[in-house]
C-alpha cells in the first residue's frame, strides 16, 4: 500500500462512525483507533538535556500493533549542512500520541521548524497525558515514533537539525 | 495463572524471579534504569523496559513510571523483589486500583506490619509472645522511666517508623533517660520524618532468629522453619543459616506455632517473615515481620526443596497452600557477597568486574547478577552475590563454604570474601555460639 492510499484510508476510519479497523493481508497489518477519552490534562514536561546523535534506542516493549509504513512522507536521510544533528528523547516511558486528539493534526512533522518549549508529542501514563516540549530550537529531519506506541524513558523520538 | 509478570526491581532477585516465572511458562517484563542497561535481568527477560535515570527515586521506586511499563507490556501481575517498593502500600494500593496483582501483601497487611508499634501490639493481641515495654507510643520521660522501672533496665528507646538500627538509644538507669530520650527523637525525626518512640526491654546479647511463614488467600497458614541470622554488622545480615545452632524440635514447634498464629491473626497472604529475638534462656520475643520475600531465603529452599518464589506466585494466583509444615532436611548457609573491602571498614568498591570464577560443585549454589565485564553502578546497595552451601552437617557445611569462599574470583573489585574466609575458620562461629553481638569483637584486620 502507498503512503498516500494508507493516509485516505486513516483519513476515511477517521470520518466515520467506526472506532477501530484492523486489515490485515498477506503482506502487512494495519490498525487504527479513535481514541474514547479526549481530555488532555496538560502537564507540562521539559527534556533532558540533548544528546549529540549517539547511543541506538533501547529495548523497546513488545507493541500489540504493528503499523507498517508510515502516513508522513518517507524520511530523507537526515540532512548533515555541517551540523550535528540532535536527537529528542522521551523524559518517560508511557503511550506516544503526534497529536493532541485523533481529529486534530500532528503536533510537528518532518520539515517544521521547532521553538524551544514547542509541544512535540504527549506521552501517556497512568491516564494523565503529559505534553513533551523540544529542548532545541531547529528543523525536525527525522521522526522515529508512531502515534498511539509505547515509548521508554531515554528513547529517541525526533531528530533536529539545530537552528 | 498470570500470563505476564513483571518485575519490579533489579540485580540478583530479579534474576531470581525470572528463572522461577521461565519453569512456570510465565512470561517476564524486566524494568531497567539507564544505569542498568547491561544487566544480566534486561538480558534474561523476555521484554525489557527502561524507565528512568540511574537514581533509584526516578526509576524503581518510581510508581507512576512501574504502572506504565506494566500497562504498556501489558503484564497481569508485578513481583516487586524485596527492598525498593516490596513493602509499600501504596504501590500495593496502586496495583490494586489499576488491577494489576501485587505479589506481595495487601496495603492493608502492609500498614498492620510496617508500623513497629501497631506491628507489636498486633501479635501480642494475637498471642505471640513480644518484648515487654511502653503499650504503644511513649508520651513522655515521665511515662518513659515509669514503664523501664517496672521492666527493668537496661532498656531500648526505639523510633516506631525505624530501621537499620536508626532512631534507638539503649538506656541503663534512670539518670540516663533524658538525654536518650532527646538524642532517639531527633536521630529518628531526621532519618524517617516521623519522631514517635516506644520503649521495650533490651534483650542482652540475642539471637535472630526468624520463622518463614507462607499464607493463601483463604486464612490458611503454614511456616517452613527457621533461619539464624545474627551474624550482623551495624544491623546489616552478612551469613545467615539454617538451622539455627541453638535449635531443638520443642523450641522451632513453639516459635512455628507463635508465627502462624502472629500470620493468621492479620489474615496474612503471601510469603512473609517473622523475626524473633531469643535471649540465653531459649525465651523468644516477636521483633517484626516482613512483609516480603526476604535475601536469605535461598537457605530455605535448599533444606527443603522448596521454590518460595514459585509459591508466592500460586498464592497471589489465588491457588491454596496444603497447609504442611516443612523442616530443613539438611543444613544450609549463605554468605552475602558485598563489592566492599572488608579492610577498610567495608568501604563500598564499585567498578568493573575484569575477572570472574564462580565456585561450583556438589551442594554449591550462587545467586548472582554479575558476569566478567560487568561494571557494577555505583547508585545501588553493593550486594553483588549470594553464596549457599548444603550438606548434611554444620560441619560440613562450613567445610565446603570455605572451599565454595576459595574458588569464587572476583577480580577489578574489593569484595567481602575475605571476610567470610576468616569468619569460617573462626572457632567461635564453629561451635555455633554467637549473638549478635559477635562481629562487634570480630578481628577485621589482615583481611
Amino acid at each position: 500500500m502507498k503512503p498516500s492510499e494508507i493516509k485516505d484510508l486513516i483519513d476515511f476510519i477517521d470520518k466515520s462512525n467506526l472506532d477501530e479497523v484492523n486489515i490485515e493481508t498477506e503482506n502487512f497489518k494495519i490498525s487504527a483507533r479513535k481514541n474514547a477519552t479526549k481530555v488532555v490534562e496538560q502537564v507540562v514536561t521539559h527534556l533532558a538535556a540533548p544528546v549529540i546523535v549517539a547511543q541506538p534506542s533501547a529495548v523497546v516493549a513488545q507493541r500489540e500493533i504493528e503499523t507498517t509504513p508510515r502516513i508522513e512522507t518517507p524520511a530523507a536521510a537526515p540532512v548533515q549542512i555541517g551540523k550535528k544533528l540532535l536527537e529528542i528523547k522521551s523524559p518517560m516511558i508511557g503511550t506516544l500520541y503526534r497529536c493532541p486528539s485523533p481529529d486534530k493534526p500532528n503536533f510537528v512533522n518532518v520539515g517544521d521548524e521547532v521553538k524551544v518549549g514547542q509541544t512535540v508529542c504527549i506521552v501517556e501514563a497512568m491516564k494523565l497525558f503529559n505534553e513533551i516540549e523540544s529542548d532545541i530550537a531547529g528543523r525536525i529531519v527525522e521522526i522515529k515514533c508512531e502515534n498511539a506506541s509505547p515509548v521508554e524513558f531515554d528513547q529517541i523520538l525526533f531528530i533536529v537539525e539545530p537552528a | 495463572m498470570f500470563k505476564k509478570i513483571l518485575i519490579a526491581n533489579r540485580g540478583e532477585i530479579a534474576l531470581r524471579i525470572i528463572r522461577t516465572c521461565r519453569e512456570m511458562g510465565i512470561k517476564t517484563v524486566a524494568v531497567y534504569s539507564t544505569a542498568d542497561k547491561e544487566s544480566l535481568h534486561v538480558r534474561f527477560a523476555d521484554e525489557a523496559v527502561c524507565i528512568g535515570p540511574p537514581l533509584s527515586k526516578s526509576s524503581y521506586l518510581n510508581i507512576p513510571n512501574l504502572i506504565a511499563a506494566a500497562e504498556i507490556t501489558n503484564a497481569d501481575a508485578i513481583h516487586p523483589g524485596y527492598g525498593f517498593l516490596s513493602e509499600n502500600a501504596g504501590f500495593s494500593k496502586v496495583c490494586q486500583d489499576y488491577g494489576i496483582k501485587f505479589i506481595g501483601a495487601t496495603p492493608e497487611m502492609i500498614n498492620a506490619m510496617g508500623d513497629k508499634a501497631t506491628a507489636k501490639a498486633t501479635m501480642r493481641k494475637a498471642g505471640v509472645p513480644t518484648i515487654p515495654g511502653s503499650d504503644g507510643l511513649l508520651e513522655s520521660v515521665k511515662e518513659g522511666i515509669k514503664i523501664a522501672n517496672k521492666i527493668k533496665y537496661p532498656v531500648i528507646l526505639k523510633a516506631t517508623a525505624g530501621g537499620g538500627g536508626r532512631g534507638m538509644r539503649v538506656v541503663n538507669g534512670d539518670d540516663e533517660f533524658e538525654k536518650a530520650w532527646n538524642d532517639a527523637k531527633m536521630e529518628s525525626g531526621a532519618a524517617f520524618g516521623n519522631d514517635a518512640l516506644y520503649l521495650e526491654k533490651f534483650v542482652e546479647e540475642p539471637k535472630h532468629i526468624e520463622i518463614q511463614i507462607v499464607g493463601d488467600q483463604y486464612g490458611k497458614v503454614c511456616h517452613l522453619s527457621e533461619r539464624d541470622c545474627s551474624i550482623q554488622r551495624r544491623h546489616q545480615k552478612l551469613v545467615e543459616e539454617t538451622p539455627s545452632p541453638i535449635m531443638t524440635q520443642k523450641l522451632r514447634e513453639k516459635m512455628g506455632e507463635a508465627a502462624i498464629k502472629g500470620a493468621k491473626s492479620i489474615r496474612y497472604e503471601g510469603a512473609g517473615t517473622i523475626e524473633f529475638l531469643v535471649d540465653k534462656n531459649g525465651d523468644f520475643y516477636f521483633m517484626e515481620m516482613n512483609t516480603r520475600i526476604q535475601v536469605e531465603h535461598p537457605i530455605t529452599e535448599e533444606v527443603t526443596n522448596f521454590d518460595l518464589i514459585k509459591e508466592q506466585i500460586k498464592v497471589a494466583a489465588g491457588i491454596p497452600i496444603s497447609g504442611k509444615n516443612y523442616f530443613p532436611e539438611f543444613h544450609a548457609m549463605e554468605c552475602r557477597i558485598n563489592a566492599e573491602d572488608p579492610a577498610n571498614g567495608f568501604r563500598p568498591s564499585p567498578g568493573k568486574i575484569t575477572n570472574l570464577n564462580l565456585p561450583g560443585g556438589h551442594g554449591v549454589r550462587v545467586d548472582t547478577h554479575i558476569y566478567a565485564g560487568y561494571t557494577i553502578p555505583s547508585n545501588y546497595d553493593s550486594m553483588i552475590a549470594k553464596l549457599i552451601v548444603t550438606a548434611r552437617t554444620r560441619e560440613e557445611v562450613i567445610v565446603r563454604m570455605k572451599r565454595a569462599l576459595q574458588e569464587f574470583v572476583i577480580e577489578g573489585v574489593k569484595t567481602t570474601i575475605p571476610f567470610h574466609i576468616k569468619l569460617m575458620d573462626d572457632p567461635q562461629f564453629q561451635a555455633g555460639k554467637f549473638t549478635t553481638k559477635f562481629l562487634e569483637t570480630f578481628d577485621f584486620s589482615n583481611l
